[in-house]
């Protein structure tokens, strides 16, 4: 299955069996994954045809005219983007059967639980223990910044399962059932009065050893394929031109000539000539990857997105003038998605603060664009050869 | 839809011009070419445009050219960026050549693709598409007055002259004085032109030929662009890997990684940009906006790229001999031509309706 005209005749042939107006959402979605039309590059039997992943555009392409439900791919984006790339490489057949199909329908919800306060950018640092019971492991610690953890049914986990090795080696991957008892979800409430990400408290968790993905102390090399997966999800958007934060600045300038001045029109011209050539950019990368020769471009997308969105947030509080001194909205809530374009400037400034720290901060991304594209020589470090329980801390 | 990457006859392409430069054109011979009486290498010239033919690279098949394209020609740029090379291309085989192929002149078309013809187009070389240029003055059938600023006139065997009546004039070089003027960029010498009762042939309306050529100009400018601050960065990655200081090498030091890092992404960046203006000016599509959008991007990014390798040089990057100042200069001088970055900015105000207070 490698011809987009095969693929296109299978999609239609699907979808005249389950015509989109008269099937149930949800059978329709798992109707999908049945029949290999969910990822196409994914293996049959587990939701794809092991088609070229270019080829997952005509199958979209055909679901899309004939108006056939989607998958809610932002609520579910954890899932989509980190989970499952991860148990797809790592996971037992059993693990990929049981956990994938609910997880691209949305019926399972999955979350992260990677970084720690005390270990950020230094994730590999985590403390977060792991003890071997018998067939269980028993889970104690604290994770932060885990977005949908209060809605997920699964997470994945990364905890210390060897703390007298160095730190990267001491590591363990799990599939964490997020109902079990011990597993705690707090809100954490952020600079924009919302609580989008929470806290996870693992008291005694009990998590069989047939949860986890990959073997044990192998557990960074197993993230590392999540969290490559993660920044190709954050810069990878497909945008129109004034798709992104430009959008509601220029609507604004175009719409409110009295709040224009020289100083606000020179800075939004620049950032409009900036915010265009970043999203040629992404095009460029997106074409690169359709031809299978991806380039390092990827890398850099989410640092650009980053000062883009928050410089371009900046200028638009400063552009509403007296409407940018006041806030749509303080109150404590917790959004499923988060949403720029559904609020006032003042959120979108104050959101968009975290997009050079979420994912990987704009400082290590540009630390990894010089060591891992430029060749220049990495850090001297003191940690990689201590013992973890040897670490300062 | 936008084709922002190369083909493999355009990586070819490059190859050629690359292989042909790095054999011919190293930056010494560059540097002190610079100083002597003769600033432009016409040998090589006469191998980029006679032997592998680029000099007709915009021109029709049926008149003598090669009948490719901008994209094409934008590769051509990049290399030439790269080397700084002190060739007419830019000048003759681009903006030259767009401004008779505005205005349908098959004889000099025939002759400008062979590349035994310099040609120029006698408009100072800071000027922008949309911008008044300054004319000669047509008196009894010849052509009086002065135009200062022009770029490789010193070469030029033709000259393309405004004029007041609105006409664009061909006129032969030995009939014009040309004087050379000291130049901030030596590899792109200016000169000014002198016509004292020159005859001319009506080539025809100057207006539309050098709007074209001036927005051709500044599209693909933004490839020589790309080139210069691509060759900035390679070698200042380079020489960071090699330059030792406390015991190791420099480009170990966060500080100057992050530099460098946040540089590659900005070339990065300019790449798509200027695929996308050359793409643009070849299939017609979205041309203006594209264009101003790379011209408007590409000229501080070219200038930062090298003047972020003459600081992270240190010293050496202060001295003649040392390769770095000829991209700099280059790469200052190109941020005024064919208008500045502000210009083109000016431009889209208008033409994506972000207007002025």
């Amino acid at each position: 299955m490698s011809d987009a005209g095969e693929l296109r005749d299978r999609t239609r042939e699907f979808l005249a069996a389950h015509p989109p107006g008269r099937t149930e959402r949800l059978d329709f979605l798992r109707a999908r994954f049945d029949a290999g039309l969910a990822w196409v590059h994914y293996p049959e039997g587990l939701g794809g045809l092991g088609a070229p992943r270019s080829l997952q555009a005509v199958v979209d392409a055909e679901l899309e005219a004939a108006g056939a439900p989607d998958n809610d791919p932002r609520r579910i984006g954890i899932g989509l983007g980190m989970a499952a790339p991860t148990i797809l490489q790592y996971g037992t057949e059993e693990q990929k059967r049981r956990l994938l199909r609910p997880l691209w329908t949305g019926e399972e919800v999955w979350c992260q639980l990677f970084s720690e306060p005390g270990a950020g950018s230094d994730l590999a640092a985590l403390g977060t223990r792991a003890v071997r019971e018998g067939d269980d492991w028993v889970v104690n610690g604290q994770k932060v910044w885990t977005s949908s953890a209060h809605l997920a049914r699964w997470a994945i986990l990364i905890a210390r399962t060897d703390p007298a090795v160095p730190k990267h080696q001491g590591i363990t991957y799990f599939v964490c059932d997020m109902t079990d008892p011990g597993v705690e979800v707090r809100p954490l409430r952020q600079i924009t009065g919302e609580a989008e990400f929470n806290e996870v408290f693992l008291t005694d968790v009990r998590i069989p050893d047939s949860r986890r993905l990959g073997a044990v102390g192998e557990g960074w090399r197993v993230a590392q394929t999540t969290l490559n997966n993660e920044r190709v999800a954050i810069g990878g958007m497909r945008l129109p031109r004034e798709g992104g934060m430009i959008g509601p600045v220029a609507k604004t300038w175009r719409e409110r000539p009295e709040l224009r001045t020289h100083d606000l029109h020179q800075r939004l011209l620049k950032l409009w000539v900036e915010a265009e050539v970043a999203r040629l950019t992404g095009e460029r990368l997106r074409q690169q990857l359709t031809v299978g020769q991806p380039g390092p471009e990827g890398a850099g997308m989410k640092l650009a997105f980053a000062r883009l969105n928050q410089e371009i947030s900046g200028l638009e509080v400063e552009l509403r003038g007296e409407e940018g001194l006041l806030y749509d909205d303080w109150t404590m809530r917790r959004p499923e998605l988060v949403d720029f374009t559904g609020r006032d400037a003042g959120y979108r400034y104050l959101r968009a603060k975290g997009n050079s720290i979420e994912g990987g901060t704009s400082e290590v991304l540009l630390n990894i664009v010089a060591e891992r594209v430029l060749g220049l020589p990495a850090e001297s470090r003191t940690d990689k050869d201590v013992a973890w329980k040897d670490l300062a801390r | 839809m936008t084709d922002l990457l190369y083909s493999q006859e355009e990586d070819a392409l490059r190859a050629a011009v690359r292989d042909l430069l790095t054999d011919h054109c190293t930056a010494a011979d560059v540097a002190a070419r610079a100083e002597s009486a003769a600033p432009h290498d016409l040998d090589l010239w006469k191998s980029l445009a006679q032997s592998m033919g680029l000099a007709g690279l915009l021109i029709p098949e049926a008149l003598g050219g090669q009948g490719a394209g901008h994209r094409e020609a934008a590769v051509v740029l990049e290399e030439l960026g790269r080397a700084v090379a002190p060739v007419p291309y830019l000048t003759s085989a681009v903006v030259a050549t767009e401004a008779l192929l505005g205005c349908g002149d098959e004889e000099l078309l025939g002759r400008l693709a062979t590349g035994r013809t310099i040609g120029v187009l006698a408009v100072g070389l800071h000027l922008g598409p949309g911008t008044p240029v300054p004319v000669a003055r047509l008196e009894d059938g010849t052509l009086h007055g002065e135009l200062t600023g022009i770029a490789d006139a010193a070469v030029a065997d033709v000259l393309l002259v405004p004029a007041d009546d609105g006409g664009l004039y061909a006129v032969a070089a030995e009939a014009v004085t040309r004087t050379p003027q000291v130049s901030l960029d030596l590899t792109r010498p200016l000169a000014t032109v002198t016509l004292d009762g020159a005859s001319g042939r009506r080539l025809g309306d100057a207006e539309p030929a050098v709007r074209r050529a001036l927005r051709v100009a500044a599209g693909l400018l933004a490839s020589e662009q790309l080139g210069l601050a691509d060759w900035a960065l390679t070698e200042t990655v380079r020489y960071l890997k090699e330059r030792k200081q406390f015991n190791r090498p420099v480009g170990g030091f966060q500080a100057l990684k992050h530099r460098l890092a946040q540089l590659w992404l900005e070339v990065v960046n300019l790449r798509a940009a200027a695929r996308a203006a050359a793409d643009a000016l070849a299939t017609g599509a979205d041309t203006d906006i594209t264009v101003a959008v790379a011209q408007a991007y590409a000229a501080p990014v070219a200038v930062r790229a090298a003047e972020e390798a003459l600081q992270l040089h240190g010293g050496i990057g202060m001295t003649w001999e040392h390769p770095v100042h000829l991209c700099l200069k280059r790469a200052k001088a190109d941020s005024l031509a064919y208008g500045t970055a502000g210009r083109h900015r000016e431009a889209l105000a208008e033409l994506v309706d972000l207007r002025a207070p």
